[in-house]
């Protein structure tokens, strides 16, 4: 083709056909009432507010985040069992850059709670944690699986590849789809059309979010990560909802495919089952969390360790209704501790701790939005 | 949810692959064995292994058809 | 659990929760000096009867690496830190902590390297202090570097030229509360450089890029700039990066400032591993880059005086001070906005 991957991107970044895509949508959205589109993904987020979507959208169009970012999602029991495995055992933990800065019940991430004497050490991929095992091997790590079907698939392959006897593993992988259909199939919903997680669903496909589409259709787009790819998702969304005929839409057509990553995927079941998987913040989900078989024991520390596989959301503070604004059923202002007991620098719920939750991006977007108003 | 970033594929080796996400930024054991890819394709790359090969040709055709359908829904 | 409250990692990596602790923990204990430019101040350099004074320990791992070292760092460091008060730095005093068993072929090459970048800043060590400590209670090596200065040559005139435009000025050195809505902010080169050559050789996360720190003294910058006066304040984005400066000079001046995405200098290699690891370059520190804040109507002035500087080459005016509004926004290249917060800690690859 000739094209630098450079000159590619520029493309999807392109201001002027921005301009044009946001005019359309403003035309669009007089033609509608007040319409809450809900994405999942911790990377739309990034996207949407790395390069101010927000603030290029007419006000009856609201872009909410939901239960999308598998950081905000963890469970606190997971991060306080993993720290308190450290230190008991005297493991090295291995971690995402962004894992390492998720709290757990106690207010305490794993970044904060090293100081009390284990060893942690920042990973980009499984890869790189195999080979910290491998050339030390005096020590005994414990690598932390968190992510979604995007990631897991690498963990499941590594393992099935072939493990250094010191490194044992921690599941608390998550599995996309389910989580979805949640959200639509829940009576009180207020989305008016979701934006699908693109990278999860290059590797799941769009196939698994057609049962929960066909039980209640619902304008879905799945959609790519550059802002040109949420723009288009916004107006493809709107689009549909004026026509009234709603469809699974591809937007990320470049990556996505209806099967997915069947390699991946079959290699992710070879290693791990769905349980009911708790979600931070929202509660049990059915058929969404990743444990690892029976066969791979040896390497589960929630096995050889018996740690308590999170069932309950026993350490979400009283008053939050985080799981009500990540559902759309209301607004943050409508919760009681939102800016009061509950702000940017002193979180309370996980949808303000993240930088990605609802609350934290309407406390920060509302003053900006008053900026642009004067 | 998912952090992705296209990467070149310039070399692989068994399993693994080196990928250069630009500019000679390169990261030399990136998981390959989850797709069916070459040399010289770009893949996108989740924590370290490919999740998928980016489809080129198909990137750039949908932005010059959006680009084009943009341009004559301004003209309306 | 034991509750773990004590000292983190986030205290000392330039953020939001190292400011708390200053606040909360050093100034309790240690302000109400009546000094000209007193700690409670939080600039880069003191000053007390006219002697500026500073300083800044170092520790970085690994202590060699792409284009620098942690001899080269705690110099340019130490000597950038008085230079963006608006002094020129005299003299250095180096305090070494060495752990035992640590190769006097490694020492050789920091004192050596601690010596080549005195002398590019026109410094001298002239006093030290050395300690060894056993083996594990340290990672290799650690160095203060502190030092004084004295008023820069140009700065009464930098502050002459700063008192025409806007009819008089209540400041005698270039402290972070002077901006003002007006003003114009210029970045001195590309951005994050230092940060990712680090990363890039970090174990866990290493990759290959063909990128140097830029960790440099800048004095002929600031020569030039304060030469051609207009100058209100600068400071060099180290840790927390281009993110945290802007911020700080918000929060102490109560103005806000508006930046543009597309006059950040940003090398492509830089971008390229942002990217992929999911990092912001804003947040990415710097130690060869000041950014300035200058009168409106001397910013091209200052901006083409510090281009026909070595180091200065790449700089871009990428904002200015406004009292729209009291935090920092930049338009992005997409034409939306976007507040930019302070970051909280060092920046660390990300999976979502």
């Amino acid at each position: 083709m000739g094209l630098d991957l450079k000159d590619i991107l520029k493309l999807y970044r392109d201001p002027i056909l921005a301009r044009r895509i946001v005019d359309k949508i403003w035309e669009y959205s007089k033609k509608v009432d007040k319409v809450m589109i809900m994405h999942v993904c911790g990377t739309h987020e990034w996207t949407i507010t790395h390069y101010g979507i927000r603030s290029l959208l007419p006000d009856n169009i609201e872009v909410r985040a939901g239960p999308g970012c598998p950081v905000c999602i963890l469970p606190a029991q997971d991060i306080d069992s993993i720290i308190k495995l450290a230190l008991d055992e005297d493991l090295t933990v291995l971690s995402y850059g962004d894992v390492s800065r998720a709290k757990g019940g106690s207010g305490y991430s794993l970044e904060d709670s090293k100081a009390l004497g284990f060893d942690l050490k920042i990973v980009y991929s499984i890869q790189d944690a195999y080979e910290i095992a491998l050339s030390n091997k005096d020590r005994k790590f414990i690598f932390f699986g968190v992510g979604f079907d995007t990631t897991a698939p690498s963990t499941a392959y590594m393992i099935l590849k072939g493990v250094p006897d010191n490194l044992i593993f921690l599941s608390s992988y998550r599995y996309v789809p389910p989580s979805i259909g949640y959200i639509i199939q829940a009576e009180d919903i207020m989305v008016d059309g979701i934006i699908n997680p693109g990278h999860s669903s290059t590797v799941t496909g769009m196939a698994p979010y057609r049962k929960y589409f066909e039980s209640k259709p619902i304008p879905m787009v799945f959609s790519g990560f550059e802002p040109i790819d949420v723009l288009i998702s916004i107006y493809m969304i709107l689009r549909q909802i004026i026509s009234g005929e709603y469809r699974m839409e591809n937007e990320y057509s470049r990556s996505v495919t209806w099967d997915g990553n069947v390699k991946a995927m079959n290699t992710l079941f070879k290693v791990f089952k769905l349980l009911d998987g708790l979600w931070r913040g929202i509660g049990v989900i059915d058929g969404s969390g990743f444990e690892f078989k029976d066969e791979f024991r040896n390497i589960n520390a929630r096995y050889l360790y018996d740690l308590e596989y999170p069932n309950k959301d026993s350490h979400m503070p009283s008053g939050c209704r985080c799981a009500d604004i990540i559902k759309g059923k209301i607004t943050p202002i409508e919760c009681p501790l939102y800016m009061k007991m509950c702000r940017p620098d002193k979180p309370i719920g996980p949808c303000m701790v993240s930088i990605e939750g609802t609350c934290r991006i309407w406390a920060e977007h509302m003053i900006l939005s008053k900026a642009g108003e004067t | 949810m998912c952090l992705g970033y296209p990467g070149k594929i310039i070399e692989i080796n068994g399993d693994y692959a080196k990928v250069d996400f630009g500019g000679g930024v390169i990261k030399d054991n990136i998981i390959i064995s989850l797709v069916d890819a070459k040399v010289g394709e770009y893949v996108i790359v989740h924590a370290g292994y490919a999740i998928q090969v980016l489809d080129e040709e198909e990137a750039i055709e949908t932005i010059k058809l959006w680009r084009e359908y943009f341009e004559k829904a301004g003209d309306i | 659990m034991m509750d773990p409250d004590v000292v983190k990692m986030v205290h000392g990596a330039g953020g939001v929760e190292m400011q708390k602790f200053i606040k909360n923990y050093i100034l309790k204990y240690l302000s109400g000096s009546g000094a000209e430019v007193p700690l409670e101040f939080l600039d880069d350099s003191s000053v007390y009867n006219g002697v500026v004074l500073k300083s800044d320990t170092y520790t970085v791992k690994p202590i060699f690496f792409p284009g620098s070292d942690i001899g080269r760092l705690a110099v340019a460091g130490s000597v950038n830190d008085m230079l963006m008060i608006g002094a020129e730095p005299k003299a250095l005093a180096m305090g070494l902590v060495i752990e035992e068993g640590f190769p006097f072929n490694d020492l050789e090459r920091i004192l050596e390297s601690v010596s080549k970048t005195a002398s590019e800043a026109g410094v001298y060590v002239i006093t030290g202090d050395t300690k060894v400590v056993e083996k594990g209670a340290l990672d290799k090596i650690i160095i203060n570097m502190s030092g004084i200065g004295f008023r820069h040559r140009y700065l009464d005139h930098n502050i002459g030229v700063v008192a025409k435009y806007r009819g008089g000025v209540d400041f005698r050195w270039l402290l972070d509360r002077n901006i003002r809505p007006g003003d114009k902010i210029i970045l001195t080169g590309y951005i994050g450089d230092h940060a990712i050559a680090l990363l890039s050789v970090r174990e866990g996360v290493g990759f290959k890029i063909d990128i140097e720190s830029d960790a440099s003294p800048l004095n002929e910058i600031v020569d030039k700039a304060l030469e051609v006066g207009g100058v209100v304040a600068m400071k060099d984005p180290t840790r927390g990066g281009l993110a945290n400066l802007l911020n700080e000079w918000s929060d102490k001046s109560g103005y806000g400032i508006k930046i543009y995405e597309d006059k950040i200098p940003i090398r492509d290699e830089v971008r390229a591993a942002c990217g992929y690891l999911g990092l912001d370059p804003l947040e990415l520190g710097n130690e060869g880059k000041a950014v300035i804040a200058v009168v409106g109507e001397k910013a091209e002035e200052v901006l083409d005086a510090i281009r026909g500087t070595e180091l200065g080459r790449h700089a871009e005016i990428i904002g200015e001070v406004t009292d729209e509004y009291k935090f920092v926004v930049m338009e992005t290249v997409i034409g939306g906005r976007r507040i930019v917060p302070q970051p909280i800690g060092d920046p660390v690859p990300r999976i979502c």
